[in-house]
């Protein structure tokens, strides 16, 4: 009689739930952090034991913007800077959904600014990831709002002399609940980080630094992927609860990470039924929005 | 299917065009409206902010017009019935996601209310000088719809019509109204509930995993998947194929773009409405649409008593232009007169469909009023020496 157990066999792939894999291989370069970032929302929605069925990803334009492409949910790939005011038209549309919007810092942060701040400010009920690699990436390197100074792009040869943006200090001043920030090297706590803001009711915000080796690394001397990813592990200060104006990001300096703000505030949806139930009561009936068949 | 009765205020009303709009998007089902204010547009947002609790609609004033067109293209993904209005700079903004739409081939409705440009230009005086940038003014190659009501009580009517389009063709319909139409108040009578016929989103009957987003095979307008229910679809602003993904080639790009011209091109019997007047046995006719319609009625009326055989059309639908329609007059009669408020745009198209067979004779009007008719009538007495 034999005690021997036949090692269990997978025939497919652990992230195939989840991904599309008829448009694997991704376009992104080797040492992106893009994947890993993926990963670990798919990790996040996979222990949440989400309904995939009811998850949707709103992209805008650049590297991070194909990640809706990828993921094997409802998924909408817009227009440059427009994700956020787009995911707020289809979450306002369907609060059944969990939307999840998965972008980069120049799409998020530049052009399409004005709404990540407004949409925080309302306290729609979404989760924004907002991958930043310092960088334009897509479109061949160039300066972003988020670039270090003196950090060098293609249309900063000299280096960066602008102030960067403090992106956890946006989104927590502009009204976020939720404001965490890790890198593409932190993966179990990205992934711990992911569950909490798609469970967190209304805006979550995460920032996730990732390596860009192909531009930001090699035209700033950094070294390869890896080099970034030793960088974060030697520089990085987990810091839970720290104040936001103190996570500054200067070229090269230490990285504070952590979850800065987790606070509870009423959602748009719920701003708007408590006011108009107050105002015409028994005749208001609570909003619930559509469920995609009326 | 007819409208729901709670959604209609059926009755006679006293309302200017940009209140009739926005009853008619309550009508229609409209339940989310994303806007941002500017004159002379906002008495839609306003009258819909005031509507909407109490029929279970959301209005959202945006940060800005981008935002407001892109949230009216996710929220009709969602599945609800999506409008914005604006105005000349406004419109100039949501050209960008006007063009998400188009390729996402997402059902919306948004209403310029047209006044003087460019620019900041004329807030509160009339122009129709944006009709071109309606045609044209997202990048890229595609074809519109736009309608132009002359009365609120068209106002209320097409804003139903623009939605029956928009699902029927799966597209963003535009309504060129002008601050005319928009701030004119008159008898609007709202009909009863079950004498308006909407047009309802058609979504796939095949099962999830089976279905993708644009299957455009049968030539047909492709049903839309209803997200929430397990489709796991992809819709991108990039040329895609039928599954939603993108596909970056000269191939893919001529299948792509020739399914968005086609779907209009392929049925502009169904879409373009013309109201004509006497244009049988007319040597002359006059084309307007919108306020210059109406402007024009009493120098046509003045013509034809004094013997002139003049006919009128007015075009219900600007764009798709009626070219048959044109084509066929041109070659009956001597003369054809386009009166529009700008130096030239719907004539352009009047006069290359016309190609030579007949006069044509423009009656430019920079914006700010409307022509004075006897401007009109001039033109109609002359246009024949």
């Amino acid at each position: 009689m034999s005690t021997s157990v036949e090692p269990a066999v997978r025939e497919e792939h652990p992230m195939e739930r989840i991904l599309r894999m008829d448009r694997i291989p991704h376009i992104w370069c080797p040492t992106c952090g893009l994947g890993t970032v993926v990963t670990a929302l798919a990790a996040a929605l996979d222990e949440a034991e989400a309904d995939l069925d009811k998850v949707a990803v709103v992209s805008g334009i650049g590297c991070t913007g194909r990640v809706a492409g990828y993921m094997k949910l409802d998924s909408f790939h817009t227009t440059h800077g427009r994700a956020i005011p787009f995911a707020f038209g289809l979450s306002t549309a369907r609060p059944d959904l969990k939307t999840i919007v998965f972008s980069g810092d120049g799409d998020l942060v530049s052009i399409g600014g004005n709404h990540l701040i407004h949409t925080a400010r309302r306290n729609a009920n979404m989760t924004v990831i907002c991958v930043n690699n310092f960088i334009y990436a897509m479109t061949g390197g160039q300066v972003a709002p988020t670039t270090p100074i003196t950090a060098k792009s293609s249309t900063s040869p000299f280096g960066n002399f602008e102030h960067p943006f403090n992106l956890p200090l946006l989104a927590a001043s502009s009204g976020a609940v939720y404001v965490a920030r890790w890198t593409a090297l932190h993966v179990r706590r990205l992934t711990k980080a992911f569950r909490e803001a798609i469970d967190k009711r209304g805006f979550s915000f995460v920032e996730v630094i990732a390596p860009c080796s192909t531009l930001y690394a090699r035209r700033n001397k950094l070294g390869t992927g890896l080099d970034l990813m030793k960088f974060y592990h030697d520089n990085c200060v987990i810091k839970h609860g720290c104040d936001p104006k103190e996570v500054e990001i200067d070229y090269q300096s230490k990285i504070v990470v952590g979850k800065f703000v987790d606070i509870e505030k009423p959602t748009y949806i719920e701003c708007l039924n408590e006011g108009y139930k107050s105002i015409f009561g028994d005749k208001y009936k609570p909003y619930g929005g559509g469920d995609g068949n009326n | 299917m007819k409208a729901k009765p709670e959604n209609v205020l059926t009755g006679s009303h006293y309302l200017d065009g940009n209140h009739a709009s926005a009853e008619g998007a309550i009508a229609a089902g409209c339940r989310f409206f994303g806007g941002y204010p500017i004159t002379p547009s906002t008495e839609i947002a306003e009258r819909i902010s005031q509507r909407f609790p109490l029929v279970g609609g959301i209005f959202v004033q945006m940060e800005d017009e981008l935002a407001s067109m892109a949230s009216i293209v996710g929220a009709s993904n969602g599945g609800v019935k999506s409008m914005s209005c604006t105005s000349g700079p406004g419109f100039s903004l949501m050209m960008e996601n006007f063009g998400l739409a188009i390729m996402m081939e997402t059902p919306v409705v948004l209403v310029n209310v047209q006044r003087g440009g460019p620019s900041t230009g004329l807030p509160t005086l009339p122009g129709q000088a944006d009709m071109m940038q309606a045609k044209w003014g997202s990048h890229g190659d595609y074809e519109v719809i736009a309608l132009a009501p002359d009365s609120p009580q068209e106002s209320f009517e097409l804003t139903i019509h623009a939605f029956n389009l928009s699902e029927k063709y799966r597209m963003p319909v535009l309504i060129m109204t002008d601050e005319c139409v928009g701030h004119m108040t008159e008898k609007v009578v709202i009909p009863p509930a079950d004498e308006i016929e909407l047009v309802e989103r058609k979504f796939t009957d095949k099962k999830p995993g089976e279905a993708w987003p644009f299957e455009w095979n049968n030539g047909d307008i492709p049903p839309m998947l209803p997200v929430g229910k397990g489709y796991k679809f992809h819709i991108t602003g990039l040329t895609h194929d039928e599954k939603g993904y993108p596909v970056i080639n000269a191939e893919a790009q001529k299948k792509n773009v020739s399914k968005l011209m086609n779907k209009v091109r392929n049925n502009v019997d169904d879409i373009i409405w013309l109201e004509e007047q006497d244009t049988e046995d007319a040597e002359i006719i006059v084309m307007s649409y919108g306020i210059s319609s109406r402007v024009a009625q009493p120098a046509i009326a003045k013509a034809k008593e004094e013997g002139i055989k003049i006919g009128q059309i007015r075009m219900i639908t600007v764009w798709p232009f009626p070219e048959k329609r044109v084509r066929e007059l041109a070659k009956k009669v001597k003369a054809m007169i386009m009166v529009e408020l700008n130096y030239g745009q719907v004539f352009l198209e009047m006069d290359r469909c016309a190609a030579g067979n007949c006069r044509t004779s423009l009656i430019p009007h920079a914006g700010g009023t409307v022509h004075k008719p006897d401007d009109i009538y001039k033109v109609i007495k002359d246009v024949l020496k």
